[in-house]
């Protein structure tokens, strides 16, 4: 556990040192290209096999017999994708507005401050992440049997909040490790309050980082079926739940669409927070 | 540890870290020390706990470890073991395919396309396992496109069994982990200095020792932190096994799912859930040993 200055001072270095390097020279050739070119293949293959198929008009899914819509036509029928989808927005922003909000004070917390406990915290933070999901999710069911605590939405919102934290502090954390502090001291010895600091100076440099937290945060939270399995109650079956109890039924085309659809919303989400995880410092700044 | 002789010291990163450690608390380590104390109990008929009227005189029979001990059956050895050999094969195939593509990012592909390549293994890291997992299912079943595929191109005659069994479950496994071991090593590959690459060169190594002596070593925090990432998931797998396994594929994680949702036998499932929370703990005990050691960065 280094401390933030150090951590500084080691990125500092290394930017001057790619800085000095000459344009790299391409290294290892043809062969080395075209295994590349064979991963990424075995990467995406599937799941382009998956999203073509979603829009072939054969029923027996193997075969290509043209395109079509009528996969997604009917799931927008279907009021048990609806209501899973539904179910699955509101567990997603409930768990990722209290974790965004828990996540941030806790990285301020260990960017910034030196308090007892800092380990414990670090530790605390890891260990959702890394414990297995099928355990997490039998600890909690099990908790919540031995309160009576009804399984619900709320117990859903509940589960996910305890592993969205964790990115959102990471993520917050790293961009919190990016950016010099002598800017907030600059501030503090110009005069200004700690709150108006917070506010002015620190909140605008971090705010890319919360929200690409929140972002990753959102995309695990659809995402996530083994612990949702474990906690959700009657009725509050999510979209994962969903297309898992149909995949268990059978495959069909409508379980290639609703992936699909599925696929595209966490791309989407992934790219951005990408993009603002590498925006640089100078960007917020100017708010 | 101390921090630097910046960061302002007192209450206020207490008050910050405050409502995490309540959530936390709460709905994390308190769960698990429930289910740790249920391990040492007994099912009611109903699929309950049962109620333990004389704690003495039930340590002192031994039923309390009545659970670990039934864990020891050679049943339930040979899924722990299953367990561990496909965690270790796809830790070793992730490990095998990923470090020339991790090198490839982070050395040999032209600098403009770096960002690119590096994002398209990010996508996969982000995105739904379960679907993921499917693609395979549907790619892999006796009606699938790899059936006819090898029907059409007469290498076989009738469709072959290809899901529901360890290979299925290996492929998943090594299809979903993939990117969990890509990026650990570009970023360790990425910070690797060039000049000592060619320095090696130049003093005459050939390129086989400066891979075993310079390359390997300096990448090592990469390597493993990259086994620690695709290890522990894939020995707590569940929904990989589930889904392109047979019934003789089952992993440590659907037995712990089994004894809660199907057989409703909580107590032993507590059981087998804390063995493997202990296996990943001492790995990570390791893995922090090892960190420490180095000196290297931790995320947080």
């Amino acid at each position: 556990m280094r401390s933030a200055a150090a951590r500084e001072r080691r990125v500092g270095a290394r930017a001057e040192r790619m800085e000095g390097r000459a344009p790299k020279k391409r290294r290892g050739g043809r062969l080395l290209s075209a295994y590349a070119v064979f991963v990424y293949a075995f990467l995406y293959a599937p799941i382009a096999i998956l999203v073509l198929f979603s829009f072939n008009r054969a029923r027996q899914t193997a075969v290509w017999e043209g395109w079509t819509l009528e996969w997604y036509r009917n799931l927008a029928q279907n009021d048990l994708i609806l209501s899973a989808v539904k179910n699955s927005l509101i567990v997603g922003i409930g768990a990722t507005a209290i974790a965004t909000v828990l996540g941030t004070l806790v990285a301020l917390a260990l960017g910034r401050y030196a308090f007892p406990g800092e380990g414990f915290t670090r530790g605390l933070l890891y260990l959702p992440v890394i414990i297995p999901e099928i355990v997490l999710g039998a600890a909690l069911v099990t908790f919540f049997g031995v309160l009576a605590f009804r399984l619900s939405l709320t117990t859903v919102v509940i589960a996910h909040v305890v592993f969205c934290v964790s990115y959102v502090a990471i993520v917050v954390r790293a961009r919190l490790a990016g950016f010099d502090r002598s800017l907030e001291e600059a501030s503090l010895d110009l005069g200004a309050r700690p709150l108006a600091t917070f506010l002015r100076v620190t909140l605008p440099l971090i705010t890319p980082g919360i929200v690409a937290g929140a972002l990753l945060s959102f995309t695990i939270s659809i995402d996530d079926y083994v612990i949702t399995s474990f906690v959700a109650g009657v009725g509050a079956t999510t979209l994962p739940l969903q297309i898992y109890s149909m995949l268990k039924v059978g495959v069909t085309p409508e379980v290639n669409a609703v992936s699909t659809l599925l696929l595209a919303v966490t791309v989407v989400l992934i790219v951005i927070a990408q993009k603002l995880q590498q925006a640089p410092i100078e960007r917020g700044e100017t708010s | 540890m101390k921090a630097s002789s910046g960061e302002p010291r007192g209450r206020a990163g207490v008050w910050l870290a405050l409502p995490t450690w309540a959530a936390l608390g709460l709905f994390f380590l308190l769960p698990l020390f429930i289910l740790f104390v249920i391990s040492f109990g007994q099912r009611d008929t109903y699929g309950g706990l049962k109620p333990i009227a004389d704690f003495g005189a039930y340590l002192a029979s031994g039923k309390f470890l009545a659970n670990y001990a039934r864990s020891l059956h050679p049943i339930y050895l040979q899924i722990f073991w299953r367990s561990v050999w496909m965690a270790v094969v796809t830790t070793l195939v992730c490990l095998l395919v990923s470090f020339p593509i991790a090198y490839y990012i982070a050395v040999a592909a032209p600098v403009r396309r770096r960002n690119l390549l590096l994002g398209l293994v990010v996508v996969p890291f982000w995105t739904s396992f379960l679907i993921r997992t499917y693609a395979w299912m549907f790619i892999l079943r006796t009606e699938g496109l790899l059936n006819r595929l090898l029907l059409a191109t007469g290498v076989t005659h009738q469709p072959l069994e290809l899901l529901y069994n360890n290979f299925a479950v290996l492929i998943g496994l090594i299809y979903g982990e993939l990117p969990f071991m890509i990026l650990p090593l570009y970023a360790s590959l990425e910070k690797l200095d060039l000049s000592l690459l060619e320095a090696s060169a130049d003093l005459g190594a050939p390129r086989r020792s400066t891979f075993w002596r310079v390359t390997a070593p300096m990448t090592m925090p990469g390597i493993v932190a990259g086994i620690i990432l695709v290890f522990v998931p894939s020995l707590g797998q569940f929904i990989v096994s589930d889904l392109l396994g047979g019934a003789k594929t089952i992993l440590a994680g659907n037995l712990i799912q089994n004894q809660f949702a199907i057989a409703r036998n909580r107590p032993f499932g507590s059981a087998v859930a804390f063995e493997l929370t202990a296996a990943v703990l001492a790995l990570l005990f390791l893995y922090a040993l090892y960190t420490k050691k180095k000196g290297q960065d931790v995320l947080l």
